[in-house]
């Protein structure tokens, strides 16, 4: 079968593979008809990602057909549609008890820290991805979710990270009717957590980002104020001031490790890899919220030490939650709001690329070409 | 008398001990969902185990191989060995983290020697997308190609520089 390939820093390529084994008697094997490229992917892509080795296949957004199912499998049958959350969770540790699904303790033997996520280096658990033809899949009776017959497949592989990780993002904010929630970051993430914010009350909703297109895309698609940084001289003084000085109710940061924005953190976190990535998101974040506000995080960084304000924190009496999306108890929610109309997931798509040009789809995803915000990926024996 | 551990599970010492505790007022509500089985520690009925018929680094901060585990890119060569020394150190240390990213980039060269071993030249420019470049950022291909040339050139000129002085 056909496979992504990682080689090392921004290098990777498609090739062939063999076919997956079932390891586990509640593992399937399920073959791929869509899957997406994830702005997480990029860490691994750049290389900031601990324990992430050649030969892997990334991609942890993906839906497909059962190809092949272990003996203990009896929630989906050979042929059924499904799509597959991005955290791999039993479904009976004292975690997945408590709907903790990012957080399963049955599924990463490398990490404690972290779960199992399909396609995302050893330190989540060493699992080849779905950016393939096929894909093995553990505990699939507890993942794997039945696509209702009459929902677009485009809509169904984002809800397997983009929308409820967008939505938790919104959901850990705690919004009250009529916050001011300000997004830091454009990405297919950030644009659902800011069409999010509405969901839960806010009253007020802006994103900032440096990209001119996302911007227009995000002003658009959430319906919210965005912004560019790059044209502030300070965006937490930005935001003080738009907010009659008093900073916004909640934050929500949608950017992780790759942030831009600052030379300090970009050198050390992103080129010498000495800290867990650049936290210029979250920083700004923590100083624009309100006193006594809410920083909500979704977006990913790396292990162990970070440069983060946690002076501020303490100061302004901020509450941080964060956690990677729990797909699995957000599902039947979301599923209903996409039939419901109110999420419209697969207006983020702008690139449908064959699985075989997965190396310039990643280019033009990292290096955001062709005014791209979602790529999905397409194997040639889907059908 | 009371051990430390002892002592530290019972909190009647603690007055007012958790009078106000309200799961309505709790920051991880209703993100986590209330069990009452939080305290009971790892106890659960633990899915059946995953035949460990190949080599997977344990964190020493958990006491078992979990149910299931990816089987990817098992540690192999010189890559491999240090990876198996950064888990003998926990999460939370360097120990830990500096030596797995030194071992990715180890294992970088590794996989351009494993190519050509069974044959194959890489074709770096197809495994950096760069058909993209030239498609939507022909000027940025351009100039990124140029600076390498030029980069390359003044290296190559120092180097044969230098052997010429040392041959003096
Ligand atoms: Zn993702
Ligand atoms: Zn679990």
């Amino acid at each position: 079968m056909l496979a992504m390939n990682y080689r090392g820093p921004r290098r990777v390529r498609i090739d062939s593979k063999p076919y997956p084994e079932i390891k586990h008697p509640e593992d399937a094997i399920i073959r791929v008809t869509r899957s997406c490229i994830c702005g997480s992917d990029l860490h691994l892509y750049n290389g900031n990602v601990p324990d992430t080795r050649v030969g892997m296949t990334f991609g942890h957004e993906f839906i497909g057909i059962v190809d092949q199912i272990g003996p203990e499998v009896h929630k989906i049958k050979v042929g059924d549609q499904v799509l597959v959350p991005f955290n791999i969770a039993c479904g009976k540790c004292t975690f997945c008890q408590q709907g903790l699904y990012g957080n399963c303790h049955e599924s990463n033997t490398q990490a404690s820290a972290v779960g199992g996520i399909f396609g995302y280096s050893h330190t989540a658990g060493g699992y080849d991805g779905g950016q393939a033809e096929y894909v093995r899949v553990p505990y699939a009776n507890f993942g794997p979710t039945v696509i209702p017959p009459d929902m677009d497949p485009d809509d169904a592989v984002l809800l397997t990270d983009v929308v409820p990780t967008g939505y938790q993002a919104a959901e850990m904010g705690g919004i009250q009717p009529g916050d001011t929630v300000v997004v830091f970051g454009a990405g297919p993430v950030g644009i659902m957590a800011a069409r999010c914010a509405w969901l839960f009350g806010a009253g007020r909703v802006i994103v900032l980002d440096k990209v001119e297109y996302r911007l227009e895309f995000v002003r658009n698609y959430a319906p919210c104020e965005a912004y560019n940084f790059t044209e502030m001289d300070d965006p937490v003084v930005f935001i003080k001031k738009i907010t009659d000085w008093m900073g916004a109710d909640v934050c929500i940061d949608a950017v992780g490790a790759e942030a831009a924005g600052s030379a300090l953190q970009t050198i050390t976190g992103r080129k010498l890899l000495i800290q867990a990535g650049s936290a210029t998101a979250l920083h700004w974040a923590i100083n624009s919220v309100k006193k006594g506000g809410i920083v909500s995080i979704v977006g990913v960084y790396g292990p162990t030490d970070n440069l983060v304000p946690i002076g501020n924190v303490v100061n302004k009496g901020i509450t941080i939650r964060a956690n990677q999306a729990s797909v699995k108890r957000l599902l039947p929610r979301l599923i209903e709001h996409v039939q419901n109309g109110i999420l419209n997931p697969k207006a983020m798509i702008t690139h449908r690329v064959p699985l075989e040009d997965v190396a310039d789809a990643y280019n033009i995803f990292a290096n955001k070409l062709d005014n791209c915000i979602k790529p999905v990926l397409i194997p040639s024996t889907k059908s | 008398m009371e051990t430390i551990e002892e002592k530290a599970k019972d909190y009647s010492h603690i007055l007012g001990w958790g009078i106000d505790a309200d799961p309505k007022n709790d920051p991880t509500y209703p993100i986590k969902l209330r069990t009452d089985n939080e305290q009971t520690g790892h106890t659960w009925d633990r899915p059946e185990q995953q035949p460990v018929d190949i080599e997977v680094l344990r964190s020493i901060e958990r006491p078992t191989v979990s149910a299931v585990f990816g089987t990817s890119t098992p540690p192999s060569g010189l890559s491999g060995q240090i990876r198996r020394f950064a888990f003998r150190f926990s999460e939370s240390e360097y120990g830990h983290w500096l030596p797995l990213l030194l071992a990715d980039r180890v294992n970088v060269v590794e996989g351009i020697v494993d190519d050509f071993r069974r044959g194959r030249v890489p074709n770096i420019f197809a495994e950096k997308g760069m058909q993209a470049d030239w498609k939507y950022d022909r000027n940025g291909l351009i100039k990124k190609v140029l600076i390498g040339a030029a980069i390359t050139t003044v290296a190559f000129t120092l180097l044969s520089r230098n052997k010429r002085t040392r041959k003096r």
